[in-house]
Parts: structure tokens; sequence; C-alpha cells
């Protein structure tokens, strides 16, 4: 789970481009067509190290609508969903694995 | 409480006016991220995880009831209905929008409030014992040694750009509430054989990835000279401080290389520049801050009032009295302290509900007035004593009233992997599950005082390194692990914790703890060997043995 801040790019596997919205910091998916989805199922999966790079200049070149743009890797379930990769991406999917204080 | 003035209150909206105008032009596009990054973090903004969190400071921990009700405010209105009390008498807010952060900002402005210097590579918030001004055994108050560097320090240009963050803490006792040992800069408040009050001033102290204790660079320093012997090592570690590695540039490691002798040399000369010029202090501008500090009108009060008397036999009540009052320099009144550490709940969250009652609650009954420790839990620090069994009612009926203060479910603990873009493990869920482990009071009571700190990454927000049990959590194959250290301390006898062994994952660290915890109990000498004195007396390896003899 080690920050892809301090990471290097490498691709083991399938990847996405993730960010955070600029304008609420909301989690976002780079989609295939150039532009940025809440949702995982509909990120651009990429699976070798040249792809990966072209999708993440291609996001980080969308520097308004989108910030902190890395490679985050994926997983496909039995079913073929895309499902995040490590508990980190778990996490920022799914929200925090506690009940919030004012929900408790 | 301190009262501001017009210059405090004309340099908070300013900013605000400011940083509106800069999140609009981020918004627009015409500031870049690399280029907004830095504006924000000016005002205490990060991005994390799954949005922006916000970070505002409360200076030495002193909060007026005004001052807590608009941090609710900011949590229900801006945010998720909660807010987080950090080990920096900071608070944070996980959920806050980009859009919003100006509003919230002007909000806070009303009452004195900002987030300057909450980030980036500047003089931090200056925190102090939250005892500060009521606690009996202190020489005076350290606030108004805080209030004073913090004036100085707030926007100064030479300190804005430093190496990293830089961090004041001051205590005014010989119990020392603010672990200054492990900040940049820790300040010990003393009065010497002539009657002056000056300073005992330690240098290069700081945890994170690597952690170091607070060297004595002099031994006193007038009240007078502070400000120019301060700024005399902030001159030094602003030049010397390494700029070529994030790893190494924290003023710890210059002391360290450069060995203390050698550093407090060059402090010394870089002094002579500035001592006995305008940074010297007048006694009249020394006065004027102090007068500023508005203390309550204390009655004439018995320490033992028959409302006392009569609660007595009321076993909660007194189980609670015990843990979470301590004594005023006034007798009649008493110090309470305010667990925000409840059975199964994330260690220093409040609820916006909470924050407004506590806001109320110290109307009625500390004169306005709160504290926030670096324990990340809160205080009310001028209670009348005929008032505890009415305040405890009312604290209890809050959540807020846990009897566990210094005990093993008093835990510290960053934010860690649910939150914060840093960390490589949990920390929350770690906390919550420790403090179901030992609910039991009795059990608690009979552990007596246990510190567990833990942090999510290497970075140590939750102090690991000083706690008397330190949980580190680290990544082994994208599986959270932890380290397990043991014999930390954050007060006047700091000292960073020595490992007990391999890390352990996330589904035995409890088991862990509790094992520790029962080789402690074995172990002792006496039921009053505290665990960090045992663990002193005897080392790591009983408790090596015991953790792992099975794993």
């Amino acid at each position: 789970m080690t920050s892809p801040l301090q990471q290097k790019i490498k691709i083991t596997g399938p990847s996405v481009v993730t960010a955070n919205r600029t304008f609420d910091g909301v989690v976002i998916y780079r989609t295939a067509d150039r532009g940025w989805s809440t949702e995982l199922a509909n990120a651009a999966i990429v699976r070798e190290a040249e792809p990966a790079r072209a999708l993440l200049a291609a996001s980080v070149a969308d520097d308004v609508g989108a910030v902190g743009a890395y490679i985050a890797p994926v997983k496909i379930d039995d079913t073929g969903a895309v499902v995040p990769g490590n508990l980190r991406e778990q996490i920022r999917r799914s929200g925090v694995t506690i009940a919030l204080p004012a929900h408790a | 409480m301190y009262a501001y003035d017009e210059i405090d209150q004309t340099l908070v909206d300013e900013r605000v006016a400011e940083f509106r105008d800069q999140v609009q032009r981020r918004l627009s596009g015409e500031l870049t991220e690399d280029e907004f990054k830095p504006l924000r973090l000016m005002n205490g903004v990060y991005l994390q995880l799954h949005a922006y969190m916000f970070r505002v400071a409360i200076p030495y921990g002193t909060l007026s009831s005004a001052q807590l009700r608009k941090l609710a405010h900011v949590a229900r209105k801006y945010d998720r209905g909660y807010g987080h009390f950090t080990t920096r008498q900071n608070i944070q807010f996980n959920w806050i929008a980009l859009k919003d952060l100006p509003d919230a900002l002007a909000d806070l402005a009303e009452v004195g409030i900002h987030a300057m210097q909450t980030s980036g590579n500047c003089t931090r918030n200056v925190t102090a014992d939250q005892w500060g001004g009521v606690a009996p055994d202190e020489v005076e108050d350290p606030r108004v040694w805080a209030e004073i560097l913090r004036q100085h320090t707030a926007l100064h240009p030479e300190f804005s750009f430093l190496p990293r963050k830089f961090k004041f803490a001051i205590t005014a006792s010989d119990h020392d509430r603010a672990a200054i040992k492990v900040h940049d800069i820790g300040l010990r408040l003393i009065r010497n054989e002539q009657g002056e009050t000056g300073f005992e001033v330690l240098v290069g102290g700081g945890l994170g990835r690597s952690p170091f204790i607070g060297k004595s660079i002099k031994p006193f320093v007038r009240g007078r000279d502070i400000l120019s012997y301060v700024e005399a090592i902030l001159r030094v570690y602003n030049q010397y401080g390494r700029r070529d590695n994030i790893y190494k540039a924290r003023i710890k490691i210059l002391v360290h290389e450069l060995g203390i002798e050698k550093f407090a040399a060059e402090v010394e000369q870089a002094w002579q520049e500035v001592a006995e010029g305008p940074l010297t202090l007048d006694d009249e501008m020394i006065e004027d801050i102090r007068s500023r500090f508005v203390y309550p009108a204390y009655e004439k009060l018995p320490a033992m009032p028959d409302e006392l008397r009569a609660a007595a036999g009321d076993a909660r009540f007194e189980a609670w009295r015990r843990n979470s009052v301590a004594p005023h320099r006034e007798p009649g009144y008493a110090i309470v302290t305010l667990s925000l550490k409840p059975v199964g709940g994330p260690p220093g969250d409040a609820t916006a509900d909470q924050i407004d009652a506590i806001a109320d609650l110290a109307d009625k009954y500390s004169f306005g007035e709160i504290r926030v420790g670096h324990e990340q839990n809160l205080a009310l620090p001028h209670v009348a004593r005929r008032d505890l069994p009415a305040l405890w009612a009312a604290l209890d009926a809050l959540g807020v009233a846990t009897p566990n203060v210094n005990l093993v479910s008093d835990i510290i603990a960053c934010p860690g992997l649910d939150y914060c873009s840093l960390a490589n493990a949990r920390s929350i869920p770690i906390a919550q599950e420790l403090t179901r482990r030992f609910a039991n009071h009795e059990t608690a009571n009979l552990i007596g005082r246990l510190h567990v700190n833990i942090s999510g990454c290497i970075n140590a927000c939750g102090h690991h390194h000083v706690g008397h049990i330190g949980i580190l959590g680290v990544e082994k194959n994208d599986q959270e692990f932890y380290q397990i250290t043991i014999g930390g301390r954050a007060d006047e006898d700091a000292r960073v914790g020595d490992l007990i062994g391999p890390a352990v994952p996330y589904a035995e660290v409890a088991d862990v703890v509790e094992d520790i915890v029962e080789a402690y109990l074995a172990l002792r000498e006496k039921p009053e060997e505290l665990f960090v004195d045992t663990v002193k007396r005897i080392g790591v390896e009983p408790f090596k043995e015991r953790v792992y003899a099975t794993r």
C-alpha cells in the first residue's frame, strides 16, 4: 500500500489511472474517452507500461479537473468486474473501513 | 483566554480574501496544481485519499466556546458532521470540498481562527501544555510565551520557506505535558536562583523516520532574550539545513550531524548578531501580551464541597473523578479532561453535536473556555469542584466521560490508511479493537498508566516512537503489518521505544498488546510500578519471549 507518490511507475497487471476531482476532492478514474468517472467500472484498463504512461500523461495534462493522477493496480474478479488491486485503492473506492463518528 | 486585537483580525480577514481569489483562479484553470499547491498548503489544505483535508490551528490549545461552536459549524456545514483533534493542537476536517474552503475560512475568521502555517515548510502552530495558566505546578502561564512566539513567527518572511516544517512546544512544569523533547525546539519555562523567569532550550527533537530526543542547547535563556535566541537557532537552521534531501532536512538531522556542541556554537555566534537588538523583549511588551490573557474571576470555594461528598458513593462518578479530574491552582476548582477515546471510537474525533454541547458546558461550568491537548483529548480548565457531579452527568450523556484518561485505551492514533495518502496501514481500526479489548475499567485501572500510540506510517503522526507501547503500520507484500515497540515515553524522561521483534499481521496486533500487558502484570514488582518503569527495569527480552513464543 505504499503511497503511489513514493513509487516509480511499474505495471505488473491490469491498471487504471486515478486522481481526485479538483472541485471537491472526490476519487475519479480516467475513462477510455479521455474523460473522468467516479465509477471504477468505467475506467480505461491498461496492461502494459507504454499505454499506461500515455494514459497517465494525458490525464496529468487535464490539470483543471483532476489532481494528483497516478497509475493504480486493479484486478478482474471471477465475474469479470474490475475491482481495486490493493487495500489502499479499495479504501479510496469504498470509503473508510470504519463507521464515521457522525453515523456511528 | 487571549484577547486578539485589530491587527490579528485584519491579518486573518485579509488572508481569507487572498485565499478566496487563489481558489477561484485554481478552479478556473488560471492556476495549475503545481502553482496552487504551495498556496493551499499555506492555508492548511492537503489532498488526502478521499478528499481535501483542512487543518485548523488552535494556538496552544486554547479555545473559547464561541470558537468551538464555529468549529462545529464548519464540521456540520462543509464537512460530514465531525472533526478530528490532532497531536499538535489542531483540528482537521477530512471531507471538505475545495470550492467551500474560502467560505469555511471566512466563517472561522469571524471568531479569530485560521489555518495559516498548519502546513508547509514554516514554523507551525506553537503548542503548549494544555493546562497552561491553571496547573498548580507551573512556573507561570506558558501560553504567554507561546503567544509571543506565535506573533513573532506568524508569516515571518525569513522562516516561511525553511528546509522543512518546524515545531515549537512549551511547558512550564517539571512534568512535561507538552512533549517538548520531541519537537524541533522545546522550551521549558523555569525560574533561576535570582528569581528570573527564563527557558531551558532544547533543540533537535522529533519523530518520523529518524526519531531523536531533543538536546539541551542552553540551560537558561532569559525571557526577554527568548525571541532573539530562537531566531538565532532558526537562522542557523535556515542557512545550514539540507534542502537536497527531504528525509534529512529537519533540524534534528542538522543537530545530529553537526553535534550539539558545534551546533550550539553556531547558534551562539548567530545570537551575538541579534541579541540586545530589536528582538529583545522589554517588560512593557511582555506585560502587554500577558494582560491579554484574561483569567476568570474565581470565587473562594471549598476543595471538598457537599456536592462532591454526596456524589462519592457513585462508583461510576468516582471512577471518572479519579481518572479525569486534576488539581487546579485554585483549590476550589479543577481541570477536567474530556476523553475523546470512547470504546470502539476513532481517537480524537468529535461530532458537531458533541462539540456544540461541550461549548455549552464550557459556558456553564468553565467560564467559556476549552483546551485541546496533544493526547487528542479536550479539557475544561476552570470547573468549580462543586459542579463536578453535574458536569460528569452531562459529559457522560455526551459520551466524553469514558474514565480512561492515561489508561491503556486512551490511545493516540493518526488517521492512517483510512484517510491519509501517505499511510501504509490502518491505525483507527487497531485503536478501536484495543479499546474494546480493554473496555473493562477495573482491568484498565489495574494496569495503570499506559500509553498506546499508533502510526500508520513512518512519518509517525501517531507518535508511536514515544508510546509506552508503540505500534507502527508497515507494508509487506501489499498486506498490513505492524511493528511493536515498548518503553517509549514523551514526558520529561522522554525516550524512543525499543522494537520487540518482527512485525505482526493486522489480525494479531490486539493479541500482541494483550500479551505484552499480561507479561507486564506478571513481571511488575508491585502495582505501583508503571508499565514503562517495568520495561526500563527488565528490558525488552521478557516481553519479546512472551509475544513470540507462540508465533
